[in-house]
């Protein structure tokens, strides 16, 4: 325990000095909101055991309707991501309660056709732009006080809502609520006859895990002052997984290590690969599955004998 | 002219018959989803992939081996079934005892790899495989003009997903295979051999996406992409049709292309999302699937 803490307050001044040690911001945001999306997408993965296949859609629906209300209807900073959130909120209350029907792959099969679903209104609707995206949507400010077009100023700005959501997922798992997801986990039927209304349980699960990727997702759309079709594209789903998968699924850092191993991967392989790209992700996706099932940090923890959650 | 909707008569039947032809590819990749998942338990996400690449087989045999289609309609299926068997052989294999999901996993990065490879060597621009001279040219049925290689997609499809029923309903073969799904313990007890049954499935229902990839080569641009968008269309359609049901998954298949291609007529904005939203209604109204049997 007290190992932890060390670590966690050792990452936390690190992630403090970061912009100072010559690391490019823009980067260190765009790692901060995958990583939150890929902690979002391990509430449902990691401690509920529900395999989204759709995630993207969340992300990327919350990063348009944000950019959206920033350009077009010159709404403020904080009320365009509130926006965003509750759009993509909406969309997984109502697809999770059709997917929740359904278990396992199923449920993969269903949340992916109905991400796709999103997809295609995002690429016919004209709000989103079609094929150009949104383009130029500007920062703003928080609630007029503070400019967050420095970039400096955005980074902390979206580290603090990164540690912010990162509590909240611990203290959601730590919580009464979480521990009927964990028995849901370990034993569906099990928790089904000990009276617990089970798909109320997972939807609930699941409608958190789509908000907190919608949030993730307008402060990739405010970060980067675009949105557009990748981020809701199948491929973003896909590599949601990855880095949950990769760093550890049902520990609570291993989707911040797996985000940062991916987007630092894409990042310098895309000027030197091109679409070999895709071929190293799916290669890695091969040896996740086949030989790295509990990601770095499951196998760490193994190694130092703690529980992984 | 007869109108329907305010649209004339031949042109409703000329999309009819491009939902149809579509279905027939989505009856013929659901179908040997559903053959694998029966037997492995396993989706195989990589299934859109090796439908890419049985029309990059019969591309790549033409314009650099010489291989026409005839021939190519044989031995596409026959190389990339055998390239199924050998991802059988090497990594699904080791993921029957852990949950069903990391083989989603799995095929979800074969696909991946796949894609990427014939992206990285072919380019992202589709490729177009003409039509074979014997199945050029069109019909003229006096109510629409019939292109005569969407009838002959049709035609093969149909005949080719009827064997395979009666191959699995109606044959030894067929029965040993239901039995291994029902319990591959007790059919391995009796001496059947049952892990090469399992690959030769799986290499069969590959086999089957790379010949719908060789049918589709000359209707659509072949692309490395061609297959990753389908895939998902393909997986409503099991949902829709019941996983594990073959006639569901024909059947299905077939319907849902023409009410696609309906939908084209009627509504064209809706024709790429219709497939969702009637799974959608299907899983509120019918968990199990329209032919599937309730969990």
């Amino acid at each position: 325990m007290r190992a932890q803490i060390a670590l966690y307050v050792g990452l936390g001044l690190l992630a403090l000095v970061a912009p100072f040690l010559g690391l490019y911001p823009v980067f260190l945001m765009k790692l901060l909101c995958f990583a939150m999306f890929a902690c979002a997408f391990n509430l449902l993965l990691g401690f509920t055991k529900m395999l989204s296949f759709g995630h993207a859609a969340y992300f990327g629906a919350s990063a348009y309707i944000t950019g959206w209300l920033v350009t077009v209807q010159g709404w403020g900073t904080l009320e365009a991501i509130l926006g965003g959130v509750a759009v993509s909120m909406l969309l997984g209350a109502v697809i999770g309660a059709i997917a929740v029907r359904r278990q396992g792959i199923y449920f993969a099969m269903i949340t992916l056709a109905l991400a796709q679903v999103v997809y295609f209104v995002c690429l016919q609707a004209q709000f989103t732009g079609g094929e150009n995206g949104l383009q130029g949507i500007a920062r703003g400010s928080l609630l007029g006080l503070l400019s967050l077009g420095d970039d400096r100023a955005m980074y902390y700005f979206v580290l603090a809502v990164f540690v912010a959501v990162f509590l909240f997922i611990r203290r959601i798992v730590h919580s009464p609520f979480g521990q009927v997801l964990k028995a849901i986990r370990a034993n569906e039927p099990r928790a089904v006859s000990l009276g617990y209304k089970v798909d109320r349980y997972k939807l609930t699960a699941f409608v958190l895990s789509a908000s907190l990727a919608g949030l993730a997702g307008s402060l990739k759309a405010l970060v980067l002052g675009f949105a557009t079709l990748s981020d809701v594209s199948q491929g973003n789903s896909g590599e949601v997984i990855l880095m949950t998968l990769l760093g550890g699924s049902g520990t609570f850092l291993g989707p911040f290590v797996g985000a940062n191993v991916v987007i630092t991967l894409q990042e310098y392989l895309s000027d030197l690969a091109g679409s070999w790209v895709s071929v190293i992700i799916g290669a890695i996706f091969v040896v996740c599955v086949m030989v790295f099932r509990r990601g770095v940090v499951g196998e760490i923890q193994r190694r130092f004998g703690q529980r992984s959650d | 002219m007869t109108t329907v909707f305010g649209v004339p008569l031949p042109a409703i039947l000329g999309q009819l018959m491009l939902g149809l032809v579509n279905g027939s590819f989505y009856a013929l990749l659901s179908l040997g989803l559903a053959v694998i998942f029966g037997l492995l338990g396993v989706v195989n996400f990589a299934h859109g992939a090796f439908y890419m690449l049985g029309a990059f087989a019969a591309y790549i045999g033409l314009q650099f081996l010489g291989i026409n289609y005839w021939w190519a309609l044989l031995l596409a299926p026959l190389t990339v079934g055998l390239l199924g068997v050998l991802i059988e052989r090497l990594f699904l294999r080791h993921l029957y005892q852990v949950e069903p999901v990391y083989g989603l996993l799995l095929t979800f990065g074969i696909a991946l790899i796949a894609e990427g490879i014939m992206r990285s060597l072919f380019g992202a621009s589709g490729k177009s495989y003409p039509v074979p001279p014997l199945l050029q040219g069109v019909l003229n049925l006096g109510f629409m003009i019939l292109p005569i290689y969407r009838a002959w997609v049709v035609m093969a499809s149909v005949t080719v997903c009827g064997l395979t029923w009666f191959l699995i309903e109606r044959t030894r073969l067929g029965a040993r295979l239901r039995a291994a799904t029902e319990n591959a313990r007790l059919v391995q007890a009796f001496g059947i051999n049952v892990p090469v049954m399992v690959m030769c499935t799986y290499g069969a229902g590959v086999a089957l996406a790379a010949l719908a990839g060789v049918l589709a080569a000359p209707v659509i641009q072949v692309s490395p992409l061609m297959g990753s968008s389908l895939v998902i269309v393909v997986f409503a359609v099991v949902v829709i049709g019941g996983m594990g049901s073959i006639v569901g998954a024909i059947v299905s298949g077939l319907v849902l292309g023409l009410i696609e291609g309906l939908t084209k007529v009627v509504y064209p904005e809706a024709s790429s999302i219709v497939v969702f939203v009637i799974m959608a209604l299907v899983l509120i109204w019918r968990p199990a699937g329209l032919f599937g049997k309730e969990p």
